[in-house]
């Protein structure tokens, strides 16, 4: 451990074709230390880690690691470098057992040149234990939640032994409680001496648990600051070029007749019996741990999976809704969660992938009206600040908070009148999620009612009007905005306490 | 090392295979297996039902000889689809294996010969020959797919019209016959009464079963076809192994044009049309998937092999006519690959 700083990045730049995603930047990681890496959705935070971590290489600039100038060829010669990363995409192989995907390319050996498999899960198990994950080491990836999917990935960049750790966005999908879990895991690999990059767009985490704070903007390096000499104002501030006051925006808004009821609904397995109702002019949050139900309760309303029993109404009349184009056309829009699987049209062009929930209303003739969509794009793409070449950048090259809002302006050009958000501002920078918490206020305003799913206490507290908070398929709770606290909601979530607040209406 | 992450706890309970839903889903999985099972099994009993001939063992060792070939490239195409991929050419490549590698197996006294100075090689000169061909053309099909980046469909479509070309120009379009006897004998002899070509399918699909589940080559084949992008961050060379599954199912391909060709007497460039299919359907119905990559197994793969020799011999122990035996079939490829969808959506 000679070398002060275990990672030195000077001069580097990286250009993709209409996009400057690094201009000329500057990073240095002392040993030992947590270094948070901040920035708006495209500021080249993971187009930085993938040069380091051999997946694409510079256009010019110097990497030291420990101390020598290297280059990285590949994935490969990055391991072999001592450098790991959990990527922000995850990628499991979904039909392998938790245990040969923490050692794909590095599986134990046994005579014959035959996998020990016996080896491989004692490795595993070994592995896991010391991280205190409790997966079964021989249970198929496809089988697990998308948090544990993620505490496997996270397992898998620590099983490398590295020396520099990279964790592009580890938490989004995993819930508070086992982000806590991390930290202390974080926390023990620091005190062992080695060096982890720790790129969130939730400001609390960076105060929890980096050392040093490195901020990108455009591109561009800003600047590196410890972490407990910045304040969260100064800090929003250099990512966002502007000062951002990091509350919620919420206003009063004129609560009117039940827009959408769901009585009873069922679907064995994977929730129970929950109802529940929104208002016009209403924000409705659903809390509750991954894999409580929330998602699947509300892709069922929105007609994408079918049910045993229960009944939805729109405006107080019972809905048949068998599909997704069903829901359409009863005013309903849903965000997915799984941007990558259920909404992204990873080869069309962002104006492609944003009118065409809205395709009929730009129907002209036998042709489209492109220049209405292209009207209707752009001013999309200047309200939410999505960052993009052009309209006709394939939507795959676009950074994740971003395709995230493409989705989100699809959503919003269908006009709808009952809004199904779930999780909207994962992975979205501040700046975005204050514009995205303003448009929510501003369409209740209007007259919409939303629900919106959440796994970030503040935000559901700090938008909500009213909060159902599931627990294993149930409903544990629902509480008004006023008698909300985080306490109470993680009582509910956790089945700690089941009690229905008398205020359900 | 001395870390003291055991403080952390995450998760409060055992997660994910320990729950019901992990139980459920491989109660499921193995159910599809068995099942599988069950209907090659169904369709022994049934095929005993329907004609007394059917158990004896001279028609079964027929039944399992007459689908070796589509079994031996099966096991190459099994590894092939579960990377994700399709290998069209294996019907083109038993016709040049066939062809090359009988011309060097044609005795001397034949008139014929393709080659007159190259008559009355050693045995061995054939096969090794043939498999080297066949090898040969596997490696530059997944040298296109690895390198150019065409879909698989694509190079091994060009590959397919293109081998079988070459095999009607080699033998100038014609059979070549008069082969030694030693050669013959792999297609036509027999070990302890059960076909020599049999054995051979036997012992190979043992070592591509091992090799697929059990060597870090075929793990990596299941990678690459489960989620590319996850095999190449962990280090894992694409392109080298997407080479080798396709070599390797090119060598499988030549053994079955060996045996084909050792079967009849003759090597025809002719020969192996349609084989290709029939391979893939014999996969399929073992439960290998097209949908996504990285799912299938070699007892599979026999069972579907089987399960297409023990449906050919009842349609012709039943006499039941030609057309009809095509339209079965297709409802059976048809039907075997929506009980693979069924099963693949028990996924949540
Ligand atoms: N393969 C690519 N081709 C073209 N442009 C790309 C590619 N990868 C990234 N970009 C562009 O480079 C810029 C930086 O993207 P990057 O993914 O590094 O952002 P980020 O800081 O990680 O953002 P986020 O917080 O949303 O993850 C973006 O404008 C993005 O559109
Ligand atoms: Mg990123």
């Amino acid at each position: 451990m000679a070398y002060e700083n275990i990672l030195e990045v000077e001069h580097l730049s990286k250009r993709f074709p209409g996009v400057v995603a690094l201009d000329d930047v500057e990073l240095r990681v002392k040993t030992g230390t947590v270094h948070a890496l901040m920035g708006e959705n495209g500021a080249g935070k993971s187009t930085l880690m993938k040069v380091l971590n051999g997946m694409y290489k510079p256009d010019s600039g110097v990497i030291r690691f420990k101390g020598e100038p290297i280059t990285i060829q590949d994935t490969r010669s990055a391991i072999l470098n001592g450098i790991s990363m959990i990527h922000q995409e995850l990628s499991p192989i979904p039909q392998m057992t938790v245990a040969e995907n923490i050692f794909l390319g590095r599986e134990p050996i046994g005579p014959l040149g035959l996998i020990n498999y016996k080896r491989l899960k004692e490795m595993t198990q070994e592995l896991l234990d010391r991280l205190s994950i409790r997966i079964d080491p021989s249970v198929k990836v496809v089988n697990l939640s998308v948090a544990n999917i993620q505490l496997i990935e996270i397992a898998k960049a620590i099983s490398y032994n590295a020396d520099l750790i990279i964790m592009d966005e580890p938490t989004s999908a995993i819930t508070e409680r086992e982000v806590e879990d991390l930290f202390k895991i974080i926390r023990a690999l620091r005190d062992g001496g080695k060096s982890i990059i720790y790129i969130t767009h939730k400001m609390d985490e960076v105060f929890h648990i980096a050392d040093y704070v490195t901020i990108f903007r455009d591109g561009k390096y800003i600047g590196t600051d410890k972490a407990d000499s910045i304040t969260k104002q100064v800090l929003i501030e250099k990512m966002v070029g502007r000062a951002l006051d990091e509350m919620f925006y919420k206003e009063k808004t004129k609560v009117g007749e039940v827009m959408l009821e769901a009585r009873n609904l069922t679907k064995t397995g994977q929730f129970e019996d929950v109802s529940f109702k929104v208002h016009r002019g209403e924000i409705l949050g659903i809390s509750g741990l991954m894999g409580a139900g929330r998602t699947e309760l509300l892709e069922n309303v929105f007609g994408i999976t079918s049910r045993e029993s229960g009944a939805v109404l729109v405006k107080g009349k019972e809905v048949r809704i068998k599909s997704p184009a069903d829901a359409i056309r009863h005013g309903m829009a849903l965000l997915t969660e799984d941007r990558k699987l259920t909404g992204l049209y990873q080869m069309l062009s962002v104006r492609d992938n944003m009118y065409i929930a809205n395709i009929r209303s730009y129907i002209r003739l036998l042709s489209l009206d492109f220049k209405k969509i292209r009207m209707d794009c752009e001013s999309q793409v200047r309200k939410l600040r999505i960052k993009t070449p052009s309209l006709q950048q394939t939507i795959r090259n676009l950074s994740g908070g971003n395709q995230q809002k493409v989705l989100i302006s699809r959503w919003l050009l269908t006009d709808p009148e009952i809004l199904i958000l779930d999780e909207p501002t994962r992975g979205i920078d501040v700046g975005a999620k204050a514009e995205i918490h303003r448009l929510m206020t501003e369409l209740a305003k209007a007259g919409k009612a939303i629900i919106m799913i959440s796994s970030e206490l503040p935000e559901i507290l700090g938008m909500s009007d009213r909060i159902l908070v599931m627990h294993e398929g149930r409903k544990t709770g629902e509480l008004a905005r006023e008698e909300a606290t985080q306490e109470k909601i993680m009582n509910l979530a956790t089945g700690e306490v089941e009690a229905i607040a008398a205020n359900g209406q | 090392m001395a870390s003291k992450a055991e403080e952390a706890a995450i998760g409060e309970k055992p997660v994910g295979g320990a729950g019901k839903n992990g139980i459920l889903t491989t109660i499921k999985a193995m159910w599809t297996k068995i099942g599988i099972l069950f209907i090659f099994i169904g369709m022994v009993i049934l095929a005993s039902f329907l004609s007394p001939a059917f158990l004896k063992a001279n028609n079964l060792m027929n039944v399992v000889m007459q689908v070796s070939y589509i079994g031996l490239i099966a096991l190459g195409v099994t590894g092939v689809i579960v990377s994700a991929g399709v290998d069209l050419s294996s019907g083109s490549i038993v016709a040049l294996t066939a062809v090359v590698s009988s011309s060097f197996a044609q005795r001397p006294d034949w008139a014929a010969a393709l080659f007159p100075g190259l008559t009355g090689l050693p045995f061995i000169v054939p096969l090794m020959v043939g498999l080297l061909v066949g090898s040969l053309v596997g490696f530059v099909n997944g040298w296109l797919i690895a390198k150019t980046n065409i879909p698989p469909f694509i190079a091994t479509l060009g590959t397919m019209t293109a081998v079988r070309g070459l095999a009607q120009l080699y033998s100038r379009g014609r059979p070549v016959s008069g082969l030694s006897d030693a050669y013959n004998f792999i297609g036509q002899g027999s070990l302890f009464g059960v076909p020599f070509a049999v054995l051979l399918l036997l012992v190979l699909a043992i070592i591509t079963h091992f090799m697929y589940s059990r060597t870090r080559f075929g793990r990596y084949v299941y990678a690459i076809g489960g989620n590319v992008n996850a095999a190449r961050v962990s280090g894992i060379n694409v392109g080298k192994n997407l080479i080798l599954i396709y070599t390797f199912a090119g060598f499988l391909a030549s053994v079955a044009g060996i045996v084909v060709a050792s079967r009849i007497g003759s090597g025809q460039p002719g020969l192996g049309n349609g084989y290709e299919l029939q391979a893939i359907t014999a996969a399929v119905i073992g439960g290998t998937s097209f949908s996504s990559g990285g799912i299938g197994t070699v007892p599979g793969t026999i069972i579907g092999t089987l399960i297409i020799g023990v449906l050919n011999n009842i349609l012709v122990l039943t006499n039941v006519s030609a057309y009809f035996q095509d339209i079965i079939r297709g409802i059976i490829i048809v039907g075997a690959v929506i009980i693979d969808e069924r099963r693949r959506r028990v996924r949540k």
